[in-house]
């Protein structure tokens, strides 16, 4: 026996509309959780990250003891958990003897794990211990510049996957219209060696320069660190090939020659082709040509003078 | 971009992203803060590089300032769920295909013939309502004693429950294809014991608790001896009630257990022991207990008493 259940509410039903498959996705949300021990480093960065995301990112305090990303079994509770915050990347932080420092950056498809990759924590300043001027802190929630440098991001697999990791993670909305006063924020991330990479976040102070491009100078403010690859997982090629499925592929068709004016309204264009006059064959008037027509014609005219003259002839 | 190092940076607007692929870390850092300065500078210059094409922009003057129309991104990143899948069309929807059947968008208001006013299609106050018609002709078909007026709801109840069978029917399918809409769900609920209507009482925390209780009353030690398993809650009161009274009475005390012999005798050999049957109640019972035998009451359909309710003076003696 089954029953359809609707939402008995507004809000509900925009939530579960909201959460639902689209062709244009919403931004995507980061949950930090962190297993059954930490460290003080380990702590902060968590925290820091989600201080970051502000807005995009749920931050869980219990910890966490059967979550394991990289075993088959210890998946659940995390997808679980991204299944109810609705979050597609997570951030989990552990800290053993054999691991310390470890955080594991993982993306979800459909709410299953998709892929994962094991960073170390290394060299971690806090953004409390930057001195800058309050005046050029980044606003929370701005769309942020994004900056890789270093071979290693080409050639070696796992910083590549780094790479597209931080970007889904630091990227937030996709947006259209973006406002320019509103670009505070940089994060710069080197990859110092095939399994090294520095990672750091600056505030972004623009400067007069004889043209409309201000001159940018970069001011650290924010926690910086060293994260040391340690393991890492591909998603497998079908799913991977599913997930870069976009509409995009197939494209609509586009509707040419209209366009909307604000002041005029919808316009379209019509081209007229080019007449060219000696060429056009001219109505077919045979009609009026036919033989027959043209001998009752001239009947009809002798007979009106006919006539004419007959009654001319009586009048006389 | 080139700039004199023969340098091309990966830019992606969309993004607001920039790679620098060339940039070559000496594999010696020489000091920390050195290492941190080459790359906030090499940073600012893929900064620069973004912000270079970002300004061009033809830019639109709004209250917060100038606003930019970003191109859309170009590096690719995996989507967070899966592309909406197209819904499967429904029996209703296959069937006016075949026949060619046509959407035709009703009006809100409608003329009502009998009134000479505009009325509203649905709701408050609407054409052709099924609670208006004071008057329903007989036709020759019909059955003598049967209220049509009881009929038509009826029918429309009947119409109503098919309307709801066909759309669980076009949802599960929906569901089957993956393309259940996103404020639906479908969930099963409770099955039903056959025979019965009466759904089956969902036993509380408590209750289940004392079950095993229960149980061990019906055993001869009254449940102290049973094995208990582990987490199972200490017993209330088990084993054999007792009330054991002084064989021998105390000094100035009355002998309690010869006043409660006393009693039973005195109740079965009294001159008035007639005085202690109430005929009338008697003659009551007797009487209900006949007329229930005749009824033949079926007791299927009867819901299931509840076991684990107690009667309160099941176990006081008469």
């Amino acid at each position: 026996m089954m029953e359809i259940r609707t939402p008995k509410t507004h809000k509900a039903k925009r939530v579960l509309e909201k959460r639902a498959p689209k062709l244009v996705e919403n931004g995507k949300k980061t949950l930090i959780l962190h297993g059954t021990k930490t460290s003080a480093t380990l702590s902060s960065v968590l925290m820091e990250l989600y201080r970051l995301k502000k807005g995009g990112a749920i931050k869980y305090s219990r910890r966490n003891e059967n979550i394991r990303p990289f075993e088959s079994g210890g998946e659940t509770s995390l997808e679980f958990f991204s299944q109810k915050t609705d979050c597609s990347i997570f951030a989990y932080g552990s800290h053993t003897k054999k691991r310390p420092d470890n955080l594991v950056l993982g993306r979800m498809y459909d709410h299953h794990v998709y892929d994962l990759i094991e960073v170390g924590i290394d060299n971690f300043k806090s953004l409390l211990s930057f001195s800058y001027d309050k005046k050029i802190a980044p606003h929370e929630g701005s769309k942020p510049f994004i900056c890789f440098t270093g071979e290693g991001f080409e050639n070696v697999p796992e910083l590549k996957q780094l790479k597209e990791v931080l970007t889904d993670l630091f990227r937030g909305e996709v947006v259209d219209n973006l406002n320019l006063t509103g670009l505070d924020r940089a994060y710069i991330c080197s990859a110092i060696s095939p399994t090294k990479v520095f990672l750091t976040h600056c505030a972004i102070k623009l400067k007069k320069s004889g043209t409309i491009v201000p001159r940018i100078e970069l001011v650290e403010v924010g926690p910086s660190m060293d994260l040391v690859i340690r393991r890492n997982r591909l998603p497998n090629e079908g799913l991977r090939k599913e997930a870069m499925k976009s509409s995009k592929d197939k494209p609509k068709k586009k509707v040419k020659n209209v366009d909307q004016d604000d002041v005029l309204g919808k316009r379209g264009r019509i081209f007229i082709p080019e007449q060219e006059v000696g060429k056009t064959p001219l109505p077919d008037k045979s009609k009026g040509v036919k033989r027959e027509r043209r001998e009752g014609k001239l009947k009809k005219k002798n007979k009106e003078e006919g006539s004419a003259s007959k009654k001319h002839k009586e009048s006389e | 971009m080139d700039t004199e190092m023969d340098q091309i940076y990966q830019i992606d607007v969309g993004n607001l992203l920039a790679f620098n692929p060339n940039h070559r870390f000496s594999s010696a850092p020489s000091s920390r803060e050195e290492l941190v300065k080459e790359c906030v500078t090499e940073g600012t210059k893929l900064v620069q590089a973004i912000a270079d094409t970002l300004f061009n922009f033809p830019s639109t003057e709004s209250v917060d300032g100038p606003l930019v129309q970003l191109p859309p991104p170009t590096t690719k990143l995996p989507r967070e769920k899966h592309l909406p899948r197209p819904k499967p069309p429904t029996k209703w929807e296959e069937f006016a295909l075949k026949k060619g059947i046509q959407k035709r968008k009703k009006d809100k208001i409608v003329y009502d013939e009998t009134t000479d006013k505009f009325k509203r299609r649905h709701g408050y106050d609407r054409v052709n309502d099924d609670n208006d018609i004071p008057i329903i002709e007989a036709k020759a078909s019909d059955e003598p004693g049967e209220d049509p007026f009881a009929k038509r709801l009826d029918d429309k109840k009947k119409r109503v429950d098919k309307q709801q069978k066909n759309r669980l029917q076009n949802l599960k399918s929906a569901a089957k294809a993956g393309a259940l809409p996103s404020h639906v769900q479908l969930a099963a609920s409770a099955l039903p014991i056959t025979g019965t209507k009466a759904q089956p009482k969902k036993l509380g925390k408590e209750e289940l608790g004392d079950v095993a209780g229960l149980a061990a009353t019906s055993t001869a030690s009254g449940g102290k001896f049973d094995k208990k398993l582990p987490g199972e809650k200490p017993p209330k009161k088990q084993g054999k009630h007792h009330k054991y009274l002084p064989v021998v009475p105390r000094y100035g005390w009355v002998d309690e257990e010869k006043e409660q012999t006393n009693k039973v005798l005195g109740k079965l050999l009294s001159k008035h022991s007639h005085e202690i049957l109430n005929v009338g109640k008697a003659i009551n019972m007797y009487n209900d207990k006949k007329e229930k035998k005749k009824s033949g009451r079926s007791d299927k359909l009867k819901p299931k008493k509840d076991i684990t309710k107690k009667k309160p003076y099941a176990n006081k003696a008469k």
